[in-house]
């Protein structure tokens, strides 16, 4: 399926059914992300009951700490 | 002189001759004199901004002269502090400007000094810990603050307003385990600007009364990627930080990062103030590349970074061979987790 990952329009594999799958995908489920699923900011404790659909438009931003 | 000099930046508008005369009675101060630091002060000393005071506790080295822009060769070879070396830089782009460099290590203990009577905080540090230290100080005595971070070539940036934006410890509610760092992933000189172009156009507003976007913005400079959310709805009513009830937990002795000198042993034990558990195993993956001598247990993995003999555990204490300054054990530490 295609969604629309910060502002780029990405295919990512079938099997991502919700925000913890598409985390687990990027390798940032032990990270500090910020995630806005449609213009609303994700509920980290809903991550595995928030479905994510052909379409979607995801904002993802993970926190780093260098500089 | 005076006259001309900022001639191109009175005629942008939203500046103009009244935005100039504001830089100049302003006060900035700079967390972190690395790559972010010495990127913002340079663009703020030319644009005129009143004082400019920066921290840090680290020395000039080879592998900062990559994207430091402020340092040089000759800075490497004497060894010289980067806030001194950086300030004796600054004052030769531009003398109507005060400038301080002061060697120290920024923590909760000194930090409330650092920030008084300054009117915006620009974040050039290397870790989470000190920025949520700068945060909680920020936020207690209501100076904005200007977040910025980046490794390899993605950056991030919020400009952090009390009262008017949700604080740094809404968004980040824990110390993270580990991170990438500068010293682990690389880091390229093109994002560090573009980092410090937005950190210090936020500077220009907030120190020229210009309305600021409260956003949280991330960019990925390689990939041509870019990220913006709206981080209004994380503002926390209970946050320790900016919430009803406050107690800038950051700013507590307790909580502070406590280091101790092994005597005769030339080691400095770190033991974090805030409970962060170490995953050794991922933190092996890093390590294993960058340093020789590698050991790994159970309970503990063991290996040696320059001239260092580092030891890590699982509780996130390290010892630090190879040193007595508390300082130098520090920035190591932070280097290799963030
Ligand atoms: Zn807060």
């Amino acid at each position: 399926m295609t969604i629309q990952l910060n502002g780029l329009h990405v295919e990512i594999p079938e099997n991502i059914r919700n925000v913890d799958d598409l985390l687990k995908h990027y390798q940032l489920e032990n990270r500090i992300v910020i995630i806005e699923l449609n213009n609303e900011i994700a509920d980290k404790s809903k991550y595995t009951e928030l479905p994510i659909a052909d379409g979607d438009k995801v904002e993802m931003i993970h926190f780093v700490g260098g500089g | 002189m005076s006259t001309t000099r900022y001639s191109r930046q009175e005629l942008f508008p939203p500046i103009g001759k009244a935005g100039q005369e504001k830089l100049k009675n302003a006060r900035v101060l700079i967390i972190g004199a690395g790559a972010l630091g010495t990127s913002s002060a340079e663009m703020l000393v030319r644009a005129g901004v009143g004082r400019i005071t920066m921290v840090d506790r680290d020395y000039v080295e080879w592998s900062n002269l990559q994207r430091q822009q402020l340092y040089t060769e000759k800075d490497v070879q004497d060894k010289l502090p980067k806030a001194i070396a950086a300030e004796k830089r600054l004052r030769e782009v531009n003398s109507e400007v005060v400038i301080e460099g002061i060697v120290a290590d920024v923590n909760g203990m000194n930090i409330e000094e650092l920030v008084k009577n300054q009117h915006v905080i620009l974040d050039a540090t290397d870790n989470f810990e000190t920025r949520l230290v700068v945060n909680d100080a920020a936020v207690k005595h209501e100076i904005p603050f200007i977040f910025g971070a980046c490794v390899a070539s993605y950056g991030m940036t919020f400009p952090m307003i009390p009262g008017k934006t949700p604080c740094l410890h809404c968004l980040i509610n824990h110390l993270p385990s580990q991170n990438q760092t500068c010293d682990t992933v690389g880091v390229i000189s093109p994002i560090v600007q573009l980092v410090t172009a937005y950190q210090v156009t936020s500077a220009l507003k907030v120190l020229t009364g210009n309305e600021i976007v409260p956003r949280l913005q991330s960019f990925d400079i390689w990939k041509s990627e870019k990220a913006e959310i709206d981080v209004w709805p994380l503002k926390n009513k209970d946050c320790p930080t900016c919430g009803s009830s406050s107690t800038f937990p950051f700013l507590a002795y307790e909580n502070q990062t406590k280091a101790a000198v092994l005597c005769g042993r030339n080691t400095v034990q770190l033991r974090p103030g805030f409970e962060r558990t170490i995953t050794l195993d991922q933190l092996a993956i890093r390590l294993k590349e960058l340093t020789s001598e590698f050991i790994q247990n159970p309970y503990l993995l063991s290996c040696t970074y320059e001239e260092f003999r580092l030891v890590f555990f699982k509780d996130g204490r390290a010892l630090i061979h190879g040193t007595s300054e508390i300082a130098q054990a520090k920035a190591i530490y932070h280097r290799l987790i963030g």
